[in-house]
């Protein structure tokens, strides 16, 4: 089967090409059919893949020689080990169950075949990046994602909102892709190569502190861009425009941990530079505690799952930052789980009131969609961190790892680890418990989803249980299946002290629980009184601490001003006078020379005359 | 030898003359006879050089101008007299539609 790996690429492929050429001909069964069909046989071959390369270190696989000029090679070849294996079986598989559901959530809508169009180019740009041997393709993969993720946030774009977000999105992305790409300069320039095999082989000889530091500082820049982290996540909390299930897949379980992949990926590297994985753990530390403290007073449930992204891939980043990571990895991977079916189950609540998406104006749902509920409090628990569940395993093996190496980053763990438990449970006691405070008309039509959307989250409500299992302590399935890639190194096996935080995340998670219960469903006028009491502060925090003005301020309006100086003042009077000018040049030399044309034959002759008497004269005097 | 002096001297100040009258005069037929005395200014070099170098070749060469000269004479009447049914004028200041 891994010699057919091939496979996972073309079949998206395949699905793109007939919808986009005959989607609208063959009709909406047919596009869900070829679309899902088509993710599917790449999962399925993903698995065979994940099988087939466990314990080995990694197979190289040609495909074509893409550029050839002079010396310079890029070949199209595919790098498969348990990393890669790891990362297409996860991006497969929720893109599998995620198609399934938005056959049911798009069902209405009109351009139904562009949009599962979109979904299978995003799954092959994804899988390309994924794949890649070398640094130019995995560019590929990185800018492919990024093009669907703008089209995808933008699929109505009839709404300015929708159209501002996508472009928001791609354009901070580019700010980090600058950097990505001034990084693989760097690794070109140093190492005349861009095949990851080739310069992990002659890094530790060929790389001085310096040169190594900028080169991780640079592509963490990038990943700081795609991955949504201080300071270019502010894409993240718009593209929330996208239809539901595209903030399911592409900024929850795959496009947005593209990041951290690419890290993990280039751990080679950052092992050499202690300067950088400081800086990725701080940076990593501090947007998850930042972000956590936006999710707290957000009041657009899906914006609270924004937020608690940015936050949660803040600890993947600090794992991987202090070095783990395969724990990054486990992360990363029972977070697209849970998160993905944390944005159905939200998708579900606003196919059944037709959009509404703010908890203020929600409440008392899980009496009527009660399948909705019970797999958003999995998923609910699982992101706080409840043990048994998922992400309890993940998230705590950060925090051991993250405590190794600095109390200071475990302590902001810690903390962050406490806010998440109570904004996601505040979302879903304000959303799912108490009276209702929909509208009535909403309220009454309010059904639960069909089965082609609840199956899918089902299935995702399994694995967010049960995905942790593969990663106990001692049971590191997902660990040890990463080891030939990367290896974990030897960790202190402090055995008492790793049990006693393993507690105190627990009773942090169950705490938080607790505290939102309190404040949400025991007490609900304390919420509004603390925002009254401690206003300043709610307002910082509901305001977003101001960053996107900021930003507006300081980089997009001189920008504007620029452009505008350009196109109103620079182009019109510069440019344009130049060329008219020259036009103008040639008018009146035109007319200057036009005054010897008199149509007079008398002063045609006496210029004659004159012309002769000069040459003569020439001839006379020489 | 004095007498070829004045002769060139004479051819001088005809051809002068004649240019001059090109020059100056409005009536286009006075042009054209200007333009004959200015040929014939010519011819009367070509003779007095041909006596001073007693070679012939000057005198036939006069033959050649006159017959020249006479056919031109004839286009340029036509030419005049037609622009003279268009405009009824025969003054060259009138002709300058090729202004500009």
């Amino acid at each position: 089967m891994v010699a057919y790996a091939w496979l996972m690429l073309l079949f998206p492929l395949l699905g793109v090409l007939v919808n986009a050429f005959f989607g609208r001909r063959i009709g909406k069964r047919a596009v869900s059919w070829v679309a899902c069909s088509a993710i599917g046989l790449s999962f399925l071959v993903a698995l065979g893949v994940l099988v087939g390369v466990a314990g080995s270190k990694g197979i190289e696989q040609p495909l074509f020689t893409w550029i050839r000029a002079g010396n310079f090679r890029v070949e199209f070849s595919l790098l498969l080990d348990p990393l890669s294996a790891l990362m297409a079986a996860v991006v497969t598989g929720v893109s599998f169950l995620i198609h399934i559901y938005s056959v049911g959530y798009m069902a209405e809508d009109p351009r139904y075949a562009r949009y599962f169009t979109y979904l299978n180019l995003f799954v092959f740009a994804m899988l390309i990046l994924v794949l890649a041997n070398n640094y130019l393709m995995m560019y590929v993969g990185w800018e492919g994602v990024g093009l669907c993720s703008y089209l995808l946030i933008g699929f109505w774009f009839e709404r300015k909102s929708a159209a501002d977000a996508g472009k928001k999105a791609f354009i901070v992305n580019r700010v980090g892709d600058v950097g990505f790409a001034l990084g693989i300069m760097l690794i070109f320039a140093t190492f005349g190569t861009l095949q990851f095999s080739e310069v992990f082989r002659r890094a530790p000889g060929v790389l001085g502190p310096a040169v190594v530091t900028a080169i991780t500082l640079l592509l963490f820049m990038g990943a700081t861009g795609k991955s949504a982290q201080i300071p270019l996540y502010i894409w993240l909390p718009d593209a929330m425009e996208g239809p539901t299930p595209v903030s399911a897949l592409i900024h929850a379980a795959t496009m947005v941990t593209a990041g951290v992949y690419m890290v993990a990926r280039n751990h080679v590297l950052f092992d050499m530079a202690p300067a950088t994985m400081t800086v990725v753990a701080s940076i990593g530390a501090a947007t998850a505690f930042f972000a956590a403290t936006m999710a707290l007073v957000e009041k657009d449930l899906k914006r609270i799952l924004a937020y608690s992204t940015i936050s949660q891939l803040g600890y993947m980043f600090l794992a991987v930052g202090v070095g783990a990571y395969s724990a990054g990895m486990f992360h990363l991977t029972t977070h697209a789980f849970f998160k993905a079916l944390l944005f159905l189950a939200a998708g579900s609540v606003m196919h059944a009131l037709a959009g509404e998406i703010n908890i203020m104006k929600l409440g008392g749902l899980r009496e009527k969609l009660p399948t909705t509920y019970a797999v958003f409090a999995v998923g609910a628990a699982a992101l706080a961190g409840v043990p048994l569940f998922s992400g309890f395993f993940s998230k705590d093996e950060i925090l051991w790892r993250a405590f190794l190496r600095s109390p200071v980053l475990w302590l902001v763990g810690l903390v962050t680890a406490l806010l998440t438990a109570v904004y996601i449970f505040r979302a879903l006691f304000v959303t799912f418990w108490g009276k209702t405070r929909a509208e009535k008309k909403l309220w009454e039509h309010a059904h639960e989803a069909p089965a082609v959307m609840s199956v899918p989250m089902l299935i995702l409500a399994v694995l967010a249980v049960v995905g942790g299992y593969i990663g106990l302590p001692r049971l590191s399935l997902v660990e040890g299946y990463l080891e030939p890639v990367l290896p974990a190194g030897h960790i202190a096996e402090a055995g008492a002290l790793e049990w006693v935080l393993l507690a105190v995340s627990a009773v942090v998670a169950l705490g938080g629980i607790a505290l939102a219960y309190y404040l949400y469903v025991v007490r609900p006028e304390a919420p509004a009184r603390l925002s009254r009491q401690y206003a300043p502060l709610y307002t910082l925090l509901s305001r977003k601490y101001y960053v996107d003005e900021f930003y507006m301020a300081v980089v997009v309006e001189p920008l504007r001003r620029v452009g505008r100086f350009i196109a109103e003042l620079f182009d019109p009077q510069v440019v344009d006078g130049a060329v008219n000018g020259l036009a103008r040049l040639a008018g009146v030399c035109g007319e200057g020379l036009g005054t010897l044309q008199t149509g007079r034959v008398r002063s045609y002759a006496l210029s004659i005359l004159v012309g002769v008497v000069i040459i003569l004269g020439y001839f006379l005097l020489r | 030898m004095d007498a070829i002096r004045y002769l060139l001297i004479l051819s001088a100040v005809l051809f002068t003359i004649g240019a001059a009258g090109v020059l100056l005069r409005r009536n286009a037929l006075v042009i054209f006879m200007c333009i004959e005395i200015m040929l014939n200014a010519v011819n009367l070099t070509f003779i007095a050089l041909s006596r001073q170098l007693q070679s012939l070749d000057g005198q036939i060469f006069v033959f050649m101008v006159m017959a020249v000269a006479a056919a031109e004479v004839a286009i340029g009447l036509g030419i005049i007299v037609s622009i003279f049914r268009h405009r009824a004028t025969t003054d060259v200041n009138d002709v300058s539609l090729l202004k500009g």
